[in-house]
């Protein structure tokens, strides 16, 4: 492999890792609440759209658009629509007691029905399938910081690589470490983890539960939500394909949450190992159009091992809270 | 509910309902549904300004407007419920079977694989049956996996076999690549089309008279099964406890495994009856999401067959409807989905309201 | 300052449904002193502890804490006031450490700091004389390291009155030793504390002041040092009470159930059934005593075949009629091998709906458990449980709208009703029932007894594990008292006592007690 393949698989890795990142990293905040949401797909959809389509009309609407209010507005707009996305599947299974699964499943339905219903139609209003295009607001998240970027080490570009990407890149890692503080360090997140492993003892020391779960679900949702935006802003540079890719890479931040067995400093590597491992094919020699598609199961795969081997080493620290997926509410009497 | 102030007592109590009339259930049931079809009508209205009845009106021309429409709804319907049938033992055990996706894509592989390898060798009522049997194998492999480490070693079903399914939908890309044809159109095309080797044949006069014959059978026995075969009265045992499965001499195991492996089998069937029954291809999209929307029906019918043709129906006439409009007003189909998420959303919230009453603290008190 | 109570209670009642629970009981805690809640199962003493914690909140009464008034709402309220249950069932978090488990939900200022929380742990431990290390995981724990985190966790949050929900039910006797131990360091440092018990030598050894309920009522108190068991156990269980349940004599007793050497580990390595020899004869009803956790769930389930057994033990049987015939062997078979071997053995489980019944099924549904399989071929034969479900419904009176309507949403007499009625309907040589009149009102309990007589005098051997040691008495032939998972003794239900069941209930803690 050359140094400028290497290079540009590795800057795939990140890019493609990002996404999911910000999907997986914002999941297991809702997870270690006790909320299994399978509508991470469909939150990352509301979250693309909505950052979207608010460039689209700050951009189309105003003659000079100013990359501050490009990043800030479509930002705010997709971690808002993802979070209501959360509120929504909160209200269900928290309030409402509705199935967990069922409830996520329909989200990821109704975000990548939403989505790609407005994703069509600005689609149409830019003037046909794939014209449009939110080029300030994409820039504005691709600019790089100048300088540093263009150092190297030798042949190998060491500045682009490290540096070579937008804000949304240190942004992802950021929450990552910050939310790993915040889970283990901080009191607040020690209660949230009271909450998805045991309810119960949750309650019976005063944590109030539902507040807990509502909290962590709405604001998971948001970060989940940001993988949709930095997907249409950087990874397809802010246009809109009407498909079913974040789909995809909604369930695969899925599968990183297991991977990372919940932790979200595992996300970061293993959110650009995932990358790694999606794009490996392209570089690999020999591989026909066919063997490239079972390189893509890697990352799958990978997962279904991480599952299994947690599940026979038992190690306590390794497993799912234990409320996953279960409903809480204090038994009257 | 955990807003509780010193010395007094919440303001709501939710209480279970020790019981509910049933024309009660299916009235808020219903009201559920009605009160959705008025927000979808909401949404329609807002982003498109069109009358909603107008809308609707040309939703139900989309779906049943003409003899092929009907047929072309009535053939979806039924692929939803083939899936459903094969979810709802599944369920019924509290598995958590969320790859039907994956069950559903690995039957169509195998039988698009043999329909290319012996449509043109093998007499097609032969080939059928071997396409039949390899897909029930299939799916049945498939469905085994995730059972057999969860009644072994307890892994997590739900997030298993969620990954089987992308494990089966790059398995499928990796077969479209491999048959690709005509070369660069990264499908497969249409299989056999000249001499239909491996096509259903047409009954009728209709070519999905035999999907609608086999997926109604499947129902109705899937049904007999549940209700009334001693497995099924296993499934229903292991579902409700675990113990009691036990302090009746039920293996826990074997049932996990045994239902997982039914429940594979017949969503490669689907798979089998998706390709060779209706599109005679093999792409990712075969299964087309539709081994979550299943869930869904399996989930709300409480896997009964009878309510699971209702909510398929009502599902696929919604998608056929919003496509119709969608070409109709200029929008875009996905229009269905959104209306699909807002009614399984209120049909999910009136489950609540049929499990639970709510009480407010001073009528408590009278009660008393 | 002169003396103050710590907790004065006035006139508390609690009712649950038709059920009261606690009758206007009046009762003081002073400072200072380790008090003793001395009851029988479902004597009130939980509920009313459960009032001063926040769990439950009192219909009627007052609760005073160092002489003001409070309400206590939430265990919030609990802990505002310095009140602090340490429950039988743990509340805690199992991939925590011991000190996230204390600190947790804490409302301190300042950012979360383990290490001085564990510090301060450690002070807390040194003080009354502890061993926890606080970087330890709680599913590392032995159930009495557990404890100490609850105890800890209570302490740190300020508390001054602890309340001990029968803490050594759980404990070895060296444990529990040590705990007392620890419970007279809080004592000297002048602390209040509460300990339910129903283990005689324990409130001997450890406590100052003895509270009696019974049946709800607050009897009376009196000073350790002035009473004795044998006035406590009269305290206790009262004159002896009349039930009238009809008891004939045994029918030609036969040996139907032989159980020998028979010791069982639980999955976290506890004996829980240690060394049993016994036989159930048919024709008579063999009660089983002991304090709650004796062994005698694990001991039933072991004969069901739902009971990993060590080796050495045997379980032999022999129907009604097959006296003569080679008795069955039952240790090594699964329930459905046994069944198979055409052992006829009826069991009532503890847990109703969660091992004897399918709840989301009605009663129709429930008679298929035991004959699911005998149906032609693929399917089930539903007419014969349906008739026998009609039959059980009008014999037993359940009351349910329909033979198909979940027994989940049955009063709990009906299911019981459902499940004993089931389970006789089988024929059984052998009848095992746990708890079978818990929580039933009267008249249920008596069907139930009269039920479980009929069976004896068709030359059933019963066994019947229950609480109430009055019902024992008049219902059981013999009895036999289980004892930390042994047998402490079997004696004539006609000739013996309340009290000579009582000593035999705690027979071997107090010999251990005594040793030391």
């Amino acid at each position: 492999m050359s140094v400028a393949q290497f290079v540009q698989l590795f800057q795939s890795a990140i890019v493609f890792g990002t996404v999911i990142m910000f999907g997986a990293v914002g999941e297991i905040l809702t997870e270690k609440s006790g909320n299994l949401n399978l509508g991470v797909p469909g939150i990352m959809y509301l979250g693309g759209i909505a950052g979207l389509a608010t460039a689209f009309f700050y951009e189309s609407g105003t003659a000079n658009p100013n990359p501050v209010l490009c990043v800030l507005l479509p930002f705010a707009a997709a971690f808002a629509a993802a979070a209501l996305g959360g509120l929504l599947y909160s209200f269900l299974t928290i309030t409402l007691r509705a199935n967990q699964n069922v409830t996520g499943l329909t989200l990821t339905i109704f975000g990548n029905g939403l989505a790609n219903f407005f994703g069509g139609s600005l689609n149409g209003m830019a003037g046909g399938v794939g014209q449009i295009s939110v080029t300030a607001t994409s820039a504005a998240y691709r600019t790089t910081i100048p300088g540093l970027s263009a150092f190297s080490v030798g042949k190998i570009p060491v500045g682009n690589l490290i540096f070579g990407y937008g804000f949304m890149v240190y942004l992802a890692i950021a929450i990552s470490v910050a939310l790993s503080f915040f889970l283990n360090r901080s009191r607040k997140g020690l209660n949230l983890r009271a909450v998805g492993e045991n309810p119960g003892t949750a309650d019976a020391a005063g944590i109030n539960v539902i507040r807990n779960k509502y909290l962590a679900t709405c604001i998971g949702a948001g970060i989940s939500g940001l993988g949709g935006l930095y997907y249409t802003m950087d990874y397809i540079k802010g246009t809109w394909t009407t498909d079913s890719t974040i789909e995809a890479l909604g369930w695969l931040a899925v599968a990183l949450v297991i991977f990372a067995t919940w932790k979200p400093v595992n996300a970061v590597w293993g959110a650009y190992l995932f990358g790694l491992l999606y794009w490996m094919f392209l570089y690999i020699p020999g591989l026909t159009r066919s063997s490239m598609e079972l390189f893509k199961m890697l990352p799958y795969l990978v997962t279904i091992a991480v599952l299994i081997f947690t599940a026979l080493r038992k190690k306590r620290e390794n497993q799912p809270p234990a409320g996953l997926g279960l409903p809480y509410f204090r038994e009257e009497r | 509910m955990s807003n509780l102030k010193q010395g007094h007592e919440p303001l709501l109590r939710i209480v279970k309902r020790s019981s509910i009339h049933r024309p009660t259930a299916y009235a808020i049931r219903v009201a559920a549904v009605l009160l959705s079809l008025l927000v979808s009508g909401l949404f329609i209205f807002a982003v498109t300004k069109l009358n909603p009845v107008e809308v609707y009106k040309a939703m139900f021309a989309g779906a049943f407007g003409t003899a092929r429409r009907s047929w072309v709804t009535i053939r979806d319907a039924m692929m939803l419920l083939c899936i459903g049938v094969g979810l709802a033992p599944a369920f019924k055990m509290r598995f958590w079977n969320v790859g039907a996706e994956g069950q559903v894509l690995i039957g169509g592989i195998v039988t698009a694989g043999l329909m290319r390898a012996l449509g043109n060798t093998l007499p097609t009522p032969v080939l059928l049956a071997l396409m039949a049997a390899v897909s029930l194998a299939a799916g049945c492999v498939w469905g085994i996996i995730p059972a057999a480490f969860k009644a072994y070693w307890h892994t997590n079903e739900t997030l298993f076999t969620l990954m089987m399914n992308y494990v089966a939908i790059q398995l499928t890309s990796y077969c479209v690549a491999l048959w690709e044809n005509p070369k660069g159109s990264n499908s497969v095309g249409v299989i056999n089309q000249a001499t239909k080797g491996g096509w259903f044949p047409e009954l009728f006069g209709q070519a999905y008279s035999l999907n609608v014959i086999l997926v109604l059978a499947l129902a109705i026995g899937m049904y007999l099964y549940l209700s009334f075969s001693k497995h099924g009265y296993e499934i229903t045992v292991v579902g409700d406890s675990e113990n009691t499965a036990r302090y009746a001499g039920i293996s826990v195991k074997k049932v996990t495994i045994r239902t997982m492996a039914l429940s594979g089998a017949i969503c490669g069937l689907a798979g089998f009856i998706a390709v060779s029954g209706a599109s005679h291809t093999i792409s990712t999209s075969t299964a087309g999401g539709r081994g979550f929307t299943a869930i869904i029906v399996a989930w709300l019918a409480q896997f009964n067959s009878f309510i699971m043709i209702l909510i398929s129906f009502l599902l696929v006439f919604l998608q056929k409807g919003a496509i119709q409009i969608a070409s109709q007003f200029n929008l875009n189909d996905y229009a269905s989905d959104v209306i699909t998420g807002i009614i399984l959303f209120f049909i999910l919230g009136s489950e609540f309201f049929i499990n639970y009453r709510i009480i407010l603290r001073r009528k408590e008190h009278e009660h008393k | 300052m002169e003396q103050v109570n710590a907790i004065e209670l006035i006139g508390i009642t609690k009712r649950f449904g038709p059920v009261v629970a606690n009758d206007n009981v009046s009762m003081v805690l002073k400072r200072g002193e380790i008090l003793s809640l001395l009851g029988e199962n479902g004597s009130g003493k939980t509920t009313l502890m459960n009032m001063l914690s926040g769990i439950y909140f009192p219909d009627e009464g007052e609760i005073h804490v160092k002489g003001q008034p409070v309400t206590i709402a939430s265990p919030k309220d609990a802990f505002a006031c310095g009140i602090g249950m340490i429950h039988q069932h743990f509340k805690l978090v199992d991939v925590f450490t011991a000190t996230e488990n204390v600190v947790l939900g804490l409302e301190e200022e300042g950012r979360l700091d383990l290490k001085a929380a564990a510090g301060k742990i450690r002070e807390i431990c040194d003080k009354y004389g502890f061993v926890i290390d606080p970087e330890k995981k709680v599913y590392d724990m032995s159930v009495s390291e557990k404890q100490t985190v609850e105890i800890i966790k209570v302490l740190y949050r300020g508390a001054d009155i602890l309340i001990l929900d029968e803490p050594t039910a759980v404990l070895t006797p060296q444990e529990t030793d040590r705990l007392f131990d620890v419970m007279r360091n809080m004592k000297a440092d002048g602390k209040a504390l509460i300990i339910i018990t129903h283990k005689l030598h324990e409130v001997m050894d450890v406590s100052d002041r003895v509270a009696v309920l019974r049946k709800g009522r607050y009897i009376g108190d009196v000073a350790t040092k002035d009473t004795t068991p044998q006035k406590l156990t009269d305290m206790m269980v009262g004159r002896t009470t009349t039930l009238n349940i009809n008891r004939p004599e045994p029918k030609d007793p036969t040996p139907r159930l032989e159980v020998k050497n028979l010791t069982i580990h639980d999955a976290m390595g506890v004996k829980r059934v240690d060394n049993v020899t016994f036989t159930a004869m048919g024709g008579e009803i063999l009660g089983i005593a002991g304090v709650a956790g004796s062994g005698q769930k694990e001991l039933l389930e072991a004969v069901a075949g739902l009971q990993i057994i060590d080796a050495g033990a045997s379980i032999e049987y022999r129907a009604i009629g097959d006296e003569e015939k080679e008795a069955v062997q039952l240790v090594g078979k699964t329930p459905r091998q046994i069944k198979e071997a055409g052992v006829a053995l009826a069991f009532v489980p503890e847990d109703r709906l969660g091992m004897g019944l399918v709840g989301s099924l009605g009663m129709t549904g429930n008679m298929l458990l035991r004959s699911y399989r005998r149906g032609h071929g693929l399917f089930t034969d539903r007419k014969q449980p349906e008739e026998l479900a009609e039959h059980i419904k009008e014999e037993l009176e359940v009351v349910t709208p329909n033979t198909s309507y979940p027994v989940r949403r049955l009063s709990g007499g009906n299911v019981q009703k459902v499940l004993v009625g089931r389970e006789i309907a089988q024929d059984p040589s052998v009848l095992m029932t746990a708890y079978a009149v818990r929580g039933l009102d009267i008249n249920t309990s008596y069907t139930i007894y009269n039920l479980l007589t009929e069976e004896k005098m068709k030359g059933v051997a019963v066994i019947y594990v229950g609480e109430d040691l009055d019902v024992l008495l008049e219902l059981s032939d013999r009895i036999m008292v289980l004892c930390g998972g042994q047998v402490s003794g079997i004696v004539d239900a006609r000739t013996t006592t309340k009290e000579e069941i009582g000593l035999l209930m705690t027979k071997f803690n107090k010999e251990v007690a005594q040793d030391e």
